[in-house]
């Protein structure tokens, strides 16, 4: 019997008196693209980070590939995953190729510096990055190339499942595309189970193979991408239109 | 405001500061239970000991220079008053290595240091960099936080030994060229003086200096808000909290080398 590489059963998150995820179920098949949808602040990135362990929920249970997801080492846990964070989350004091090979760098998956340098060099040039790229700061990129190079660290050692939050915000429609492109490339050609926050419509369509609405802290829909605009949902369809008049409150 | 109202206040506030202190004091002791248990990062130690240690010698000893000079000055001037002009070496060099090459050092390490890792911790924090290190399996008080106590902790002691020569060097200068002292007997009553334990003293107060004012700066910066004010008031609170803890250490670690 297949079973669902993650599966999130009634997650409940509050900060004080805020209460984020009231009861999230949700389950993404392996190798798929889920994306999740949702309002500015209802709790996506919460979402994510809960299955990642960075923020521990208050109920509920995340299994990962059948497994309890708190059960046994937690650096082999976290060695299956790769994440793009929204701001890259690049490190600043380290050049980019080091950025790109810091897992391979140190801890279980260390390999010797040259090799490591070679896996950074040729995932920078997986997502359209030159090598003379490698030896610069952060610092020293545009906002696009350092999406570039935090989503060529999330794939540097091939992570079984890769999280992608915001990946087109703060980047111009162009970039944004190319982004959207190389993410549908690799996760197709890596075999990879993705999941993405985004608010973007055209990179739900660009990137997901389902999708799901999180709105007051519970996942409202889900479905198959191609099913998004024919939902019934009002919520789904006032978040597509873009409409200030409908069920979702516009102030918040 | 009634009575009732006002203790409730002051009991709630003491209350929130033990609390802080616990949670401080937890926070140490798993900086060390890191120190000492691996992965060890000691390219992040070699930075953290450039750092902390060799950059901080200019402002160091600047630092102790003046306050050297300075403290000659006053001695000779205080002395005069009752004709004891002749114990500037011996009060220059206790001064120094007892108290002000310690406290100095300790207070500009905590001015240039803890605030600079609450900044660049907290700066991590707010854009994510501490999450990344998370998810690339890396524990950040490992990564982060156990190489700058370790850094501190072996280096804020020789700083503030150097600290304590250049400040005896400053009086020295000072008493040999503009209040007549003859060179060689102003140095010789210096080394006669001093007592081994009294540098004993003045190490072990560097040691515990350099590790609060890392301690403050990390722990500060792990626990920033959100945005550029978290930052700044996570460097702010770190510069404070390091800053009086050390005071308040240098009077309970001069009461226990006294009581020796």
């Amino acid at each position: 019997m297949t079973h669902p590489m993650i599966e999130m059963r009634s997650i409940q998150k509050a900060f004080g008196s805020n209460e984020v995820l009231r009861d999230v179920d949700l389950a993404i098949d392996k190798g798929t693209s889920m994306v999740i949808i949702g309002g500015s602040g209802t709790g996506k990135s919460v979402m994510l980070k809960t299955i990642l362990g960075l923020i521990p929920q208050d109920a509920g249970k995340i299994v990962v590939d059948g497994k309890d997801a708190t059960a046994g080492d937690h650096d082999a846990f976290l060695a299956r995953f790769g994440m793009l964070f929204q701001g890259g989350a690049l490190f600043d004091s380290l050049p980019v190729w080091q950025n790109v090979a810091f897992r391979l760098l140190r801890g279980s998956l260390k390999r010797p510096r040259d090799e490591a340098r070679e896996v950074a060099i040729e995932k920078l040039r997986r997502v359209g990055l030159k090598a003379d790229v490698a030896d610069r700061l952060p610092a020293e990129l545009s906002g696009g190339m350092q999406k570039r190079v935090g989503l060529a660290r999330a794939i540097a050692a091939e992570p079984e499942i890769i999280f992608f939050d915001e990946p087109t915000t703060g980047l111009d429609p162009i970039m944004a595309g190319v982004i959207n492109d190389l993410i549908r490339e690799i996760v197709v050609e890596m075999g990879a189970t993705a999941m993405t926050i985004t608010h973007d419509m055209t990179s739900v369509r660009a990137i997901a193979d389902n999708v799901a609405m999180l709105h007051g802290g519970k996942i409202r829909w889900t479905g198959p991408v191609s099913t998004l605009d024919t939902s019934g949902d009002p919520y789904v369809e006032q978040f597509i239109s873009g409409s200030a008049e409908g069920p979702i409150e516009a102030v918040r | 405001m009634t009575p009732t109202s006002a203790l409730g206040i002051i009991g709630r506030t003491a209350l929130g500061r033990l609390a802080a202190l616990g949670r401080i004091s937890r926070f140490a002791a798993s900086s060390f239970s890191h120190m000492v248990r691996p992965p060890f990062y000691p390219r992040e130690f070699a930075v953290a000991l450039l750092q902390v240690g060799w950059l901080s010698l200019p402002v160091v000893a600047l630092t102790a220079i003046f306050t050297g000079g300075a403290l000659a000055l006053q001695i000779y001037a205080g002395g005069a008053r009752f004709n004891a002009e002749a114990v500037v070496p011996q009060i220059v060099a206790i001064g120094m290595v007892r108290e002000l090459g310690p406290v100095l050092v300790g207070l500009m390490i905590a001015a240039r240091v803890t605030s600079s890792i609450a900044a660049e911790i907290a700066t991590m924090k707010v854009t994510e960099q501490i999450d990344a290190l998370v998810t690339l399996s890396t524990n950040p008080m490992k990564y982060l936080v156990a190489p700058r106590v370790l850094a501190a902790l072996l280096t804020v002691p020789i700083l503030v030994g150097v600290g304590d020569i250049i400040g005896i060097l400053g009086g020295y200068v000072v008493a040999t060229e503009t209040l007549d002292f003859n060179a060689a007997a102003y140095l010789k009553n210096t080394v006669d003086f001093l007592e081994t334990r009294d540098i004993v003293s003045s190490l072990v107060k560097g040691a515990a200096f350099g590790t609060i004012a890392a301690v403050m700066g990390c722990y500060y910066g792990m626990q920033s808000g959100r945005g550029a004010q978290g930052v700044g008031k996570a460097t702010k609170g770190s510069v404070e909290a390091a800053a009086i803890l050390l005071l308040a250490a240098n009077f309970v670690l001069t009461g226990v080398f006294f009581s020796l």
